[in-house]
């Protein structure tokens, strides 16, 4: 017991020595020298949670988009073997009266044809027509808008009105104004602007209509598609029992989608549709570079961290070795080697603590409400910086871990060579 | 209070070896003023060394004591200087970043005491060498002889058995080398041993008594 006393006694006591020595290391350095320090510490953090954040924000952009504006909480689409879903009214009522569900939209869905100019560009009887194929669909536009906030990706033009008739919306990657690339295999309509006519083929229907506006939302299911209200829609598709292609719903905040799909599973109405949460029915190449996004984030944090455990022992290496005088002095007045180490290892924390805390003041106090306020326009997403508190705590945790380590060595190195030569510099 | 026997310190320069103590052996007696002196390269700063435990004999042993230093590990050697050891270095030998009574404190705080006590204390002996008004300030802003005098307050500061001073006053002009002897032979008077490295025979004589050595031997 005596003995366990005397050590803790011991230990107290080079601590309290290590942090004397520390505090006034630091404090009698060089300001410019510590600026610097915080300064390296402070990039080595945001090296290691900006650059990985944006690129799985580059991802989760993405991702948060399809299922923001496309998917909605709860995904409900039709069956494979079926050409629509049965029992759609009864599956909107339902949902509509779930606790929990904010709000929900229905969609018509049925492929088609649109051709822009198709005046002039049939000059001859045997010429071939400029058409896009694509999917033509049929909202309600308030319905949608509430689910998907359609209205916002207008960026051209005025959204649709309930009451609006051979006026379409049509997805910005169908427009060859829009697109940054060409090629043979993805047709777009040239010279077409809001108030052009177009002409929709729905299988034997066809329609000569004006484009009242064009939405961009960098997701291809609906920059790729053509909308029309769905009081219209269901006349030129011949879709009167109102069974629908796909059922969007949207959720309070908080609410657990998975209660709200099991909900509606139980229900029996997965006989008649295939009821998903937005991460089921997300597509699996997102699943898959999500995953690889992760990957390559967590490879950069590495080569960040190790960049990080460099610099921080090359400073304190550097500290030590045109120090190590004093530091013989130190121990040849009888300061213990374990004391000395610790005040290296204590100045290292406090470098790497301080660049730290500034790092994360402006990633969370700066750079992610700017870049969620002002997302990055990558040409296919809307990047976001992903820093959560719980992966950031963890980087934190390893860095101060990889600092205890690069800030011990050097000073030990130093520290255990010969305590005469030390001081007389030999 | 030292016994010092067969003592000899070889370094290797190269190819051979170099002896820089040979076979030395001595006592030095408790409260005694002892010089050592001798010509440049004589191997006095090494007996210095040897003694005050900051480096290893070849061979030979030194007793301080009832302690055999050679049987002593390296935490045990530092404890021990902490303890029972005082250095003043000729350079002086400060931490640059640390004030006059600061430095002071420092072995003090390292001894376990608490900084306030080690403060107080520490005021207590700049006082003594005669820098009441210099405590806050830092090695840098300290005249040579200054800064001499706080590294004998920091070799006192936590009453050692012995203090060890290599050539405390070859950095200083003879006004101020007169300080600092006086303060040696004061704390002579009060009983403290002393072992002074000086290659000044005018100081030399001050003490109790003088050790020469030449070529890495007592004369």
């Amino acid at each position: 017991m005596e003995r366990i006393k005397n050590h803790s006694q011991k230990l107290v006591t080079i601590l309290r020595v290590a942090f004397f020595l520390a505090t006034r290391q630091i404090k009698r350095a060089n300001i410019w020298t510590n600026v610097l320090i915080v300064f390296i510490m402070t990039l080595t953090f945001l090296n290691l949670v900006v650059v990985s954040g944006i690129l799985v924000g580059l991802i989760e952009g993405a991702v948060e988009a399809v299922q923001n504006r496309y998917l909605g909480d709860i995904f409900i689409s039709d069956l494979k073997n079926k050409a629509y879903i049965e029992q759609s009214s009864n599956i909107i009522e339902t949902a509509k009266n779930l606790p929990g569900v904010s709000a929900v939209a229905a969609r018509y869905i049925e492929p088609g044809k649109v051709e822009s100019n198709y005046k002039k560009n049939k000059k001859r009887a045997n010429d071939l027509d400029e058409s896009v194929g694509t999917s033509i669909v049929g909202i309600d536009p308030k319905a949608e808008d509430r689910v998907t906030g359609l209205s916002h990706l207008v960026v051209q033009g005025k959204y649709l009105d309930e009451n609006d008739y051979d006026q379409v919306l049509v997805g910005a990657m169908l427009l060859k104004e829009y697109l940054d690339f060409e090629s043979p295999n993805f047709p777009v309509l040239e010279n077409v602007k809001i108030g052009s006519k177009i002409q929709v083929t729905l299988g034997d229907s066809v329609r000569e209509v004006t484009i009242k506006g064009i939405t961009r939302s960098k997701v291809d299911e609906i920059d790729r598609r053509v909308f029309f209200v769905d009081k219209q829609f269901r006349g030129l598709i011949n879709r009167y029992d109102y069974n629908v292609d796909e059922i969007v719903v949207k959720l309070n905040k908080g609410v657990n989608p998975v209660a709200i799909k099991n909900a509606l599973i139980n229900a029996g109405f997965n006989q008649y549709a295939k009821v998903q949460t937005r991460e089921d029915a997300e597509p699996k190449f997102i699943k898959d570079l999500k995953d690889t996004f992760s990957i390559l984030g967590n490879i950069i944090s590495s080569i960040g961290l190790a960049v990080a455990a460099i610099t921080i022992f090359i400073v304190i290496f550097i500290n030590a070795i045109t120090r190590r005088k004093f530091i013989g002095i130190q121990k040849g007045i009888g300061i213990s080697s374990k004391a000395v180490e610790f005040a290296y290892v204590l100045q290292s924390l406090f470098y790497a603590i301080l660049g730290t805390a500034l790092g994360a003041l402006i990633v969370f106090g700066f750079l992610k409400p700017y870049i969620t306020a002002h997302p990055i326009n990558f040409p296919f997403s809307d990047g976001i910086l992903v820093a959560t508190l719980p992966g950031t705590l963890i980087r934190i945790a390893v860095l101060m871990i990889a600092t205890l380590i690069a800030g011990y060595i050097p000073a030990r190195i130093v520290v255990r060579q010969n305590t005469l030569d030390a001081i007389l510099g030999r | 209070m030292i016994k010092v026997k067969n003592l000899v310190k070889k370094y290797q320069s190269g190819d051979s070896e170099l002896s820089v103590l040979k076979d030395v052996s001595f006592d030095v007696k408790s409260g005694e003023l002892l010089a050592i002196t001798g010509r440049s390269g004589s191997g006095k700063s090494t007996l210095l060394y040897q003694l005050g435990l900051l480096d290893h004999p070849t061979s030979g042993d030194i007793h301080i004591g009832d302690i055999d230093t050679d049987q002593l590990s390296p935490d045990e050697r530092t404890n021990f200087r902490l303890k029972e050891l005082g250095y003043v270095f000729q350079d002086y030998a400060l931490i640059p970043e640390l004030t006059a009574i600061e430095n002071v404190a420092l072995p003090l705080i390292m001894q376990g005491q608490k900084t306030s006590e080690a403060n107080t204390k520490a005021a207590r002996v700049l006082d003594k060498v005669g820098l009441k008004e210099r405590l806050h300030y830092l090695p840098s802003k300290l005249s040579g002889g200054e800064q001499q005098r706080v590294s004998i307050a920091r070799a006192i500061g936590h009453n050692p058995k012995i203090i060890f001073a290599d050539e405390p006053t070859a950095n200083l002009d003879s006004e101020t080398a007169k300080t600092v002897l006086n303060i040696f032979l004061e704390l002579h008077k009060e009983g403290q041993t002393i072992i002074m490295v000086t290659h000044e025979p005018e100081y030399a004589t001050l003490a109790d008594r003088v050790l020469t050595l030449s070529d890495g031997k007592i004369l």
